[in-house]
């Protein structure tokens, strides 16, 4: 059963010794949760399906109960898992289906401006690589890191928008066949 | 036509040809003070040419280009030049930097044309200087130092004559994206601080991101993206 | 690769670089044409040099062959073998004209070189330059002085030059003219004795530094040619070195390039040598022109250029990149040079210096200098100019610094590449300082070249000399009447002497006799009063004469007088001093002595002496009327065909000495020239490569004439130091050699200052010739990325 990404995540957190379910959606945020800061029950919820798999275990209970009560300590087959986890490649994302090329198609074979919309798409890029960039002159170096990464995918995108613009001609032939 | 209330460069209806090549075809553009305006588009789309005819490098063949309420068109070369020197600066891809002149001396330079004495000169060029954190390679020639030391340096000598507007031709071009970002970061920190206008020609949308809003120009055609939206 | 010795690696990696110099596209051709040119035009001086000696052998042996020696104590009698010979050259313009009358006594009169028989009375026969000049309309006035029919052509082997005007005329009765000094009787062509050729010890020293002088900057100059374009040269040996070409085959690649264009260039000098000769036969330069045939340069001298100067563009290239690291990606300048050293460059010039000094004082009477000491010692001086200019620059840049932005942009530029700026100027260097040193020691061995010649112009600007056959009053109404003529004072001029001019070892005492009317006479004397029928005594604190003219003209003293028309100058007429002798006193005279003796006017003068006097007459012109001196000439001609006629200028330069000067100002321009074409080449190849950084100052509002203006400097700077350093050395030159030839030292400011004046003149014609290059440059095209 796949414990998925948060779950390796927290996981990989234990490590460095047992934490209490709220510290871990404290450091969880802190270091990678910019955008969406965890839900305690998508805590709690991990938490017990690792319980499950064996991969952590209660290291102690504090008075008053309540799943955040709990102090998780990692066990060695949860150490293992890291292990094979972080060692596993990322399977690169393909993007084969993308929405903005049905709509610059749709727009071609309906008859309406496809270049408009390749501009208007990267003005709107554009726009969340200046926050991005604005974002990353004000923060610590994990900041820059994670803005960098978002930054080169939307600047991939742009250059896929550039290179489409540039073809639109031949597009427009190969649509209208 | 008039320009945009407010802008301090404005472009209208501009037309520029090499021979047959139409470079510029119409194209528009208008900045404010303190504002990073990038120019953007594919390689021989006439970014480079819009940028050389706002500032006063090329005559374009018709259209209007007024700074500061001023027509270009109707000043003469030695007017054009005295703008140059004291109100834009210039920063470009490479090879800008007079290779015999020691750094200091080349951001000194600018001032030293507009008639500043030596001394003085050199003093503010040193303060610029350590705002781009490249002092210590003052007493340095252009060929002793990195690519992206080189830069900062040429960014040094585009503020120091403290110009309204700054002219920036693929100034990252030829660094790395660490280097050039870094350079970015201090040059657009650097012109806010005395709210000079910038006019940043790039194809690379990383660089274009640390504008405010971006120009797009294809086939001799400007877009303004801003007002599209 | 192939580090090891051995003919076949050179063999090879020559070729390859002969095949890049050819194969370089259209840059890579042009630069090799540069450099052919270059090398070329130096080929062609260097072989023009060898050609010289020869050409002047020749000049000498036909100028010999032809000589008739006309004066002799004695005539000898005529013979079946005798030809009568007189000599009447002239001027035409500022032309001379060599004329001569002749008039063959017997069937073997000798032939002059260059005729196959002499003219009949009345013909002539013509060298092909007067030909020209007497069928075209200049030649109108000449054809008048010269009233013969032309029946053909004298051949070259009777000319000394392709532009020399020259002519044979048949004539009859020449014997009665006989004199042993203008009209002669000989047997034979050529000189009276050959004797083996010996050189003036001072004229061999001069040639010899005349060569050393205008050759070094021609080495100098080829060194320089051979390196042009070497920063984009340097730029492919890298690239060779990426695709695993060691350091010893680029070395060997490069210098296979520059044996490609220093060969191209030995084409192009034989071709602008065998150009040069032909043009050399259809000019002419101070009254000295050749036959293209003269200019046959001596095998053993051109082999050696041939092989000279392929080796020494190898060699240059070579320790030109010693100092340089080719590495795969780029050229090193070895960082940082060691500073210059002054010791040794010093030692150069001090080493010229010592072996000239032991010479000096020797002048021309202790026999030859010795060559090799003279050669040795003068290039060693100018070699010294070379190897200090480089250090002088270095040093002196490095001071320079305050000043506005272009002498900041200059200066900055010098002191990073001094070395290569004062390479650039070397050769207009040693040039200078050669040919200073050479005008100074002419200037000095010619001795008052420019001496004032004591004439007084404000009363005569032309002499005439006839025989007194002519009457004088005859005479001066022709020249009264020739149009721009103002005034005519003609004078009869002899000697009167206390006894027979037959008198063994001739009379003690003796007297200038004039005779004139008193207008002419007031010319020469202060005269109380003046009737016609006067016989003066003039006297003078510093006349002509050696006795006071009082005691030996006495009234009632018989004297003699000679008669001056006389070829054997021993007849004379007595004459008693008449009584009523009146005193006077001597003035300058308008040929600038004051004749003291005896002034007679015609009333007194009894018919015997009629005929002893010549004709002295002065002219006073109008210069403004066109060819004045020439139609004075004509009149003079006519009066009688023996006659000479002189134009005065108040200062005599001698006229070697202006044909010397002339021809190194040629040279040493032509030179410059060759110079500043190397200068404009690589001032043009540096602005190429900054194209782009121009641009940039432009863009940021550079002012043109800011950048315009370091370009100037940038040349200015090291002339001006080489020049100065030239002037130094020359003049230190001149002043060794003029003590070597024992010749008070004069400073020849004038050309000295010409000479420099020229090479800054270089400095300026290289700037703006750069210029709009330079302006086209920093349009802002340069600022477009391709």
């Amino acid at each position: 059963m796949s414990i998925g990404h948060i779950g390796h995540t927290l996981l990989g957190l234990l490590e460095s010794g047992p934490r209490h379910g709220y510290d871990l959606k404290r450091a969880f945020d802190e270091k990678f949760g910019h955008d969406r800061p965890l839900h305690y029950g998508q805590v709690y919820s991990t938490m017990s399906r690792l319980l499950k798999n064996g991969l952590v275990e209660v290291d102690a209970i504090e008075a008053g109960g309540g799943p955040e009560r709990k102090r998780y300590a990692i066990t060695d087959a949860g150490i293992t898992d890291v292990d094979r986890w972080l060692a596993t490649p990322e399977k690169p994302e393909p993007y084969l289906q993308s929405t903005l090329y049905t709509k610059v198609v749709l727009a071609l074979l309906t008859g309406r401006n496809a270049a408009d919309i390749l501009d208007t798409q990267r003005a709107e890029h554009l726009r969340s690589m200046r926050i991005l960039t604005d974002r990353k002159r004000q923060g610590d170096l994990a900041d820059q890191l994670i803005c960098d990464h978002a930054l080169f995918h939307l600047e991939a995108d742009l250059r896929w928008l550039e290179l489409t613009a540039a073809r639109l001609g031949k597009l427009r032939e190969a649509v209208a066949r | 036509m008039t320009p945009p209330p407010g802008s301090l460069l404005a472009a209208q209806d501009l037309h520029k040809a090499y021979g047959a090549t139409k470079a510029l075809d119409g194209a528009e553009f208008s900045i404010h003070p303190g504002e990073v305006v990038a120019v953007m588009g594919p390689s021989g789309s006439g970014k480079s040419t819009l940028l050389h005819c706002l500032a006063g490098i090329v005559v374009p063949d018709s259209g209007s280009i007024t700074y500061d309420g001023r027509e270009l068109a109707t000043m003469s070369d030695a007017q054009r030049s005295a703008l140059r020197r004291n109100e834009f600066g210039f920063v470009f891809q490479f090879g800008q930097l007079v290779p015999e002149l020691t750094c200091v001396e080349n951001v000194a330079l600018p001032l030293r044309l507009s008639g500043t004495s030596r001394k003085e000169a050199e003093r503010a060029a040193l303060t610029w200087m350590e705002r781009l954190e490249v002092e210590d390679v003052a007493g340095q020639r252009p060929g002793e130092v990195s690519g992206g030391q080189g830069q900062r340096v040429a960014v040094a000598r585009a503020l120091v004559t403290r110009p309204r507007v700054i002219f920036a031709d693929e100034p990252t071009g030829a660094l790395d994206s660490l280097n050039g970002e870094r350079v970015m970061e201090l040059f657009t920190d650097a012109a806010r601080s005395t709210n000079a206008a910038v006019v940043l020609v790039t194809h690379e949308a990383r660089v274009a991101a640390y504008s405010d809003r971006e120009i797009v120009v294809r086939d001799g055609k400007s877009r303004d993206m801003e007002r599209a939206l | 690769m192939s580090a090891g010795a051995g003919v076949r690696p050179w063999a090879r990696d020559l070729s390859l670089g002969v095949r890049f110099a050819v194969t370089g596209g259209r840059e890579g051709w042009v630069r090799l044409v540069l450099t052919a040119v270059g090398v070329g035009l130096g080929v062609a001086l260097l072989l023009l040099a060898t050609a010289v000696p020869n050409a002047l052998a020749e000049r000498h042996r036909r100028e010999e062959a032809r000589l008739d020696h006309t004066y002799s104590e004695h005539v000898r009698p005529k013979a079946d073998n005798t030809l009568l010979i007189a000599d009447v050259d002239t001027t035409f313009r500022d032309k001379n004209v060599l004329g001569r009358l002749v008039e063959p006594e017997g069937p073997d009169a000798p032939l002059a070189p260059g005729l196959t028989r002499y003219p009949a009375p009345g013909e002539m026969v013509v060298s092909p330059a007067l030909k020209r000049l007497l069928d075209s309309g200049d030649g109108e006035l000449l054809r008048e002085r010269l009233p013969y029919r032309v029946v053909g052509t004298i051949g070259e082997q009777g000319l000394i030059g392709s532009q020399e005007l020259a002519y044979y005329a048949g004539t009859r009765d020449l014997e009665q003219h006989l004199d042993g000094w203008q009209v002669g009787r000989i047997t034979e062509f050529g000189p009276q004795e050959r004797t083996k050729e010996t050189w003036d010890p001072v004229l061999l020293l001069l040639v010899l530094v005349m060569f050393v002088v205008l050759l070094t900057p021609v080495a100098v100059f080829i060194a320089t040619a051979v390196r042009f374009g070497g920063e984009r040269r340097d730029r492919r040996l890298a690239a060779l070195r990426l695709v695993g070409a060691d350091s010893h085959m680029t070395r060997r690649i490069a210098a296979g390039e520059a044996l490609a264009s220093s060969l191209l260039g030995l084409v192009a000098g034989a071709v602008l040598f065998l150009l040069g000769r032909q043009i050399a036969g259809q000019v002419e330069v101070a009254d000295i022109s050749v036959f293209p045939g003269y200019l046959d340069p001596s095998p053993a001298l051109a082999a050696l250029v041939v092989v000279a100067v392929p080796a020494a563009s190898v060699l240059v290239t070579l320790l030109a990149l010693r100092g340089v690291v080719i590495e795969p990606l780029g050229v090193v300048r070895t960082s940082k040079p060691a500073r210059r050293r002054l010791w040794w460059r010093l030692l150069t010039p001090a080493v010229g210096l010592a072996l000239l000094l032991p010479m000096v004082g020797q002048g021309r009477d202790h026999g030859n200098f010795n060559q090799y000491a003279v050669i040795g010692g003068v290039l060693l001086l100018l070699a010294g100019v070379t190897a200090l200019l480089p250090w002088v620059v270095e040093t002196v840049v490095a001071r320079l610094g305050r000043g506005p932005v272009s002498w900041q942009l200059a200066v900055r530029r010098l002191q990073l590449s001094s070395g290569s700026a004062a390479r650039m100027v070397n050769g207009i260097a040693v040039a200078v300082a050669g040919a200073i040193a050479l005008q100074m020691l002419f200037a000095g061995v010619e001795g008052g070249y420019r001496e004032d010649t004591g004439l007084d112009l404000n009363q005569a600007e032309m002499q005439i000399r006839m025989s007194g056959d002519v009457p004088l009053d005859k005479a001066a109404a022709e020249f009264g009447a020739t149009r721009g003529v103002r005034e005519v004072v003609p004078l009869g001029q002899t000697v009167v002497a206390d006894v027979h001019w037959r008198t063994d070892g001739g009379p003690d005492t003796t007297a200038d006799l004039t005779v004139g009317t008193c207008a002419a006479l007031r010319t020469m004397a202060k005269l109380p009063s003046c009737h016609d029928g006067d016989v003066f005594v003039a006297t003078s604190t510093s006349g002509v004469s050696d006795t006071d003219p009082e005691q030996l003209v006495a009234p009632g003293r018989r004297l003699y007088v000679l008669d001056s028309n006389d070829s054997d100058r021993n007849r004379d007429v007595a004459w008693t001093v008449p009584e009523g002798l009146k005193k006077a006193v001597a003035i300058k005279a308008p040929d600038g002595w004051e004749h003291d003796g005896v002034l007679i006017t015609p009333g007194a003068l009894p018919t015997a002496l009629a005929g002893t006097t010549v004709g002295q007459i002065y002219l006073s012109v109008d210069e403004s009327v066109p060819d004045t001196y020439d139609r004075v000439r004509n009149t003079a001609a006519r009066l009688d065909t023996f006659s000479s006629a002189q134009v005065w200028t108040s200062h005599r330069e001698s006229r070697e000495f202006r044909t010397i000067r002339t021809g190194l100002l040629v040279g040493a321009v032509c030179v410059l020239v060759l110079i500043g074409a190397s200068l404009l080449v690589s001032q043009l190849e540096q602005l190429r490569e900054r194209r782009r950084l121009l641009s940039t100052l432009v863009a940021f509002g550079t002012r043109r004439t800011t950048l315009s203006l370091s370009v100037l400097w940038q040349t200015a700077v090291p002339i001006g130091l080489g020049l100065l350093l030239a002037m130094t050395v020359g003049l230190a030159l001149g002043a060794v050699l003029l003590e070597m030839t024992a010749t008070p030292v004069y400073v020849d400011w004038a050309s000295a200052l010409t000479m420099t004046g020229i090479g800054a003149g270089v400095v300026v014609a290289v700037t703006l010739l750069s210029l709009p290059p330079l302006l086209r440059l920093m349009r802002p095209d340069g600022l477009r990325t391709e």
